[in-house]
């Protein structure tokens, strides 16, 4: 095969990655624009077998490894281990570049390597391994072998900040000399400087971090792309870098908080000094509650992480069957940062057999909630607390919010007034027209079933 | 026309915007797939770590090809897997209907 076919084959697979990702725009044409971009991958592949000089014995036993490993991962994990699942397989994606730009250096063995080759060996083993790192750390983090809760220790940001400027000192020296011993010292500061700058940051914050390690994967596989000069490399690092910085920067106004902040201001973990007040609280039972669900024209559902960790999804999409049987509308509202992923509660809800149409986006969701009867919030917090709009010193203030005290009753589900992630009391309990259900969700919504068929 | 890495750059810039572009069409209610569908894409790197097999015979890159690829392969396998599976779950109000039997 000659270099110009080559090239334009792994156009082509570009070409399909774009295609399916343009198609990812739609929950319509959505899966086959999965499928589309997957056909890339397999021609990008199949392109650099023909006529390469690889070790065939390698190749087939990490194939058949990888093949294994990752499918049995994909087909077996939970829905709401979905978040931990993507950041494990960014580290292996980062872990990867990072290798391949290894071995081009050991290869090169101290040969004249140009300036530029050199430099992109650098950028991409070092990029790749604060993405395997961190990576693994956020999967800790959210499958909960680490604490959720930021790990601090005093003086940590000055460590942590000294860390990353010591890092970027030896690659640029790394990336100017290219002696083995500073680049791969470079290498090794960098697997630190992941470790160092995911740990403290808290779980609930998770969605950001692993947006970022996303584009970061990118970037890493995208400077793989020159060291070894193949654009389909270069194209694919490019679109997902892409694409991570974009639901970075999404995420990030989302919570009306910088990035800085998210990186380094070690937030939540419950010690922000704001516990229940202790105010008075109006509780319900499932009994009381199913009457008042029964005979409303319209009910929202707010979801929050609680309903991942009940695994309440079914049990919730149970109770919303039972209710529109008798005539009432459900509908969905989903803030952006529910859950501990972008887009985390849509797929719970999806898994539950939940239409797309049914779940509303902030904005779509506060217009709705002016007419709306009953909202029922199950296992959120932070992303209803009306301080985030009335209270200018609250630390959450400016955040966008659900507005679910516009609605006429707002029942919020939850085992006790712990404070959410952001450790903070929430004024949306004390006040009148709200009503506290304590339970676990799974129960609660199967007991709310239960009642709402008796009446 | 101009040097290999230039042209590189370009062609990094170009698809740069390709994505952003690409990405803000996304709804929020796909950003799971998206994220878990753009890192199955990220996986690319598999096309590096298959070459780098065949880089030296020693033992170390070895070792290092064989981890590169059963890593990138991981990647690549499980992300396009798992992004098909999420994306089979998001169904049409118009089949669900049809399913239950019921009009509403």
């Amino acid at each position: 095969m000659s270099e110009s076919v080559r090239a334009l084959l792994y156009l082509a697979a570009a070409a399909a990655f774009i295609v399916g990702l343009k198609r990812l725009g739609s929950p319509r044409t959505a899966r086959s624009g999965n499928t589309i971009a997957a056909a890339g991958m397999l021609l990008a592949v199949v392109v650099t077998l023909v006529d390469a000089e690889v070790s065939w014995t390698v190749l087939g036993a990490g194939l058949a490894v990888g093949a294994a490993v990752g499918a049995l991962l994909a087909i077996r994990v939970q829905m709401t281990a979905m978040p931990q699942l993507v950041a494990a397989f960014n580290g292996f994606g980062g872990a990867a570049s990072a290798l391949v730009a290894g071995a081009e250096f050991v290869e090169a063995d101290g040969l004249d390597i140009p300036a530029e080759i050199l430099a992109t060996m650098v950028v991409s083993v070092v990029i790749g391994a604060i993405t395997f790192t961190g990576s693994m750390v956020a999967y800790a983090k959210l499958q909960g072998i680490l604490g959720g809760s930021p790990a601090t220790y005093p003086g940590q940001r000055a460590v942590t900040g000294a860390l990353a400027l010591g890092l970027v000192g030896l690659s640029v020296w790394a990336g100017i000399e290219g002696q083995a011993a500073v680049f791969w010292a470079s290498g090794g500061l960098a697997l630190v400087v992941g470790v160092t700058g995911v740990l403290p940051i808290g779980g609930a914050d998770m969605p950001v971090v692993i947006a970022l390690l996303n584009s970061l994967s990118g970037i890493a596989a995208a400077a793989t792309g020159f060291v070894i000069t193949n654009s389909a490399l270069i194209i694919g690092g490019a679109l997902v870098g892409a694409s991570g910085l974009i639901l970075t920067a999404l995420m990030t106004e989302a919570m009306n908080r910088s990035i800085g902040n998210v990186l380094f201001g070690a937030f939540g973990g419950g010690d922000g000094g704001g516990g229940p007040t202790g105010g008075q609280v109006r509780t319900t039972s499932p009994d009381d509650l199913a009457i008042a669900l029964a005979y409303a024209r319209r009910v929202m559902v707010v979801p929050g992480y609680g309903l991942a960790v009940a695994q309440a999804q079914h049990a919730l999409r149970e109770l919303a069957g039972e209710l529109e049987e008798r005539g009432v509308e459900v509908y969905y509202g989903i803030h952006p940062v529910a859950g501990r992923m972008p887009g985390h509660m849509n797929v719970l809800l999806a898994e539950a057999d939940v239409p797309y149409d049914r779940l509303l986006d902030l904005d779509d969701a506060n217009t709705m909630l002016a007419r709306t009867d009953v909202v029922l919030v199950v296992g959120a917090n932070d992303v209803v607390n009306p301080s985030a709009r009335d209270d200018a010193s609250s630390p959450i203030y400016g955040m966008p919010i659900l507005e679910v005290d516009r609605a006429t009753t707002v029942v919020v589900i939850k085992r006790s007034l712990s404070p959410g992630f952001a450790g903070i009391d929430n004024p949306l309990f004390y006040r009148e027209g709200t009503l506290m259900l304590f339970d676990d969700a799974k129960k609660a919504l199967a007991d709310l079933d239960a009642a709402i068929e008796d009446v | 026309m101009l040097e290999p890495f230039v042209v590189g750059i370009v062609v990094f810039t170009l698809a740069s915007f390709v994505g952003f572009e690409l990405i803000t069409k996304v709804p929020p209610t796909l950003h799971t797939p998206l994220m878990s569908g753009s890192n199955a894409i990220s996986g690319i790197t598999l096309v590096g770590a298959i070459i780098a097999t065949g880089a030296g015979s020693d033992t170390l890159s070895t070792v290092l090809a064989f981890v590169a690829v059963a890593s990138a392969t991981i990647n690549v396998v499980g992300g396009f897997l798992v992004t098909d599976r999420m994306l089979g779950m998001f169904r049409k109000p118009k089949e669900r209907i049809a399913e239950d039997g019921e009009g509403t």
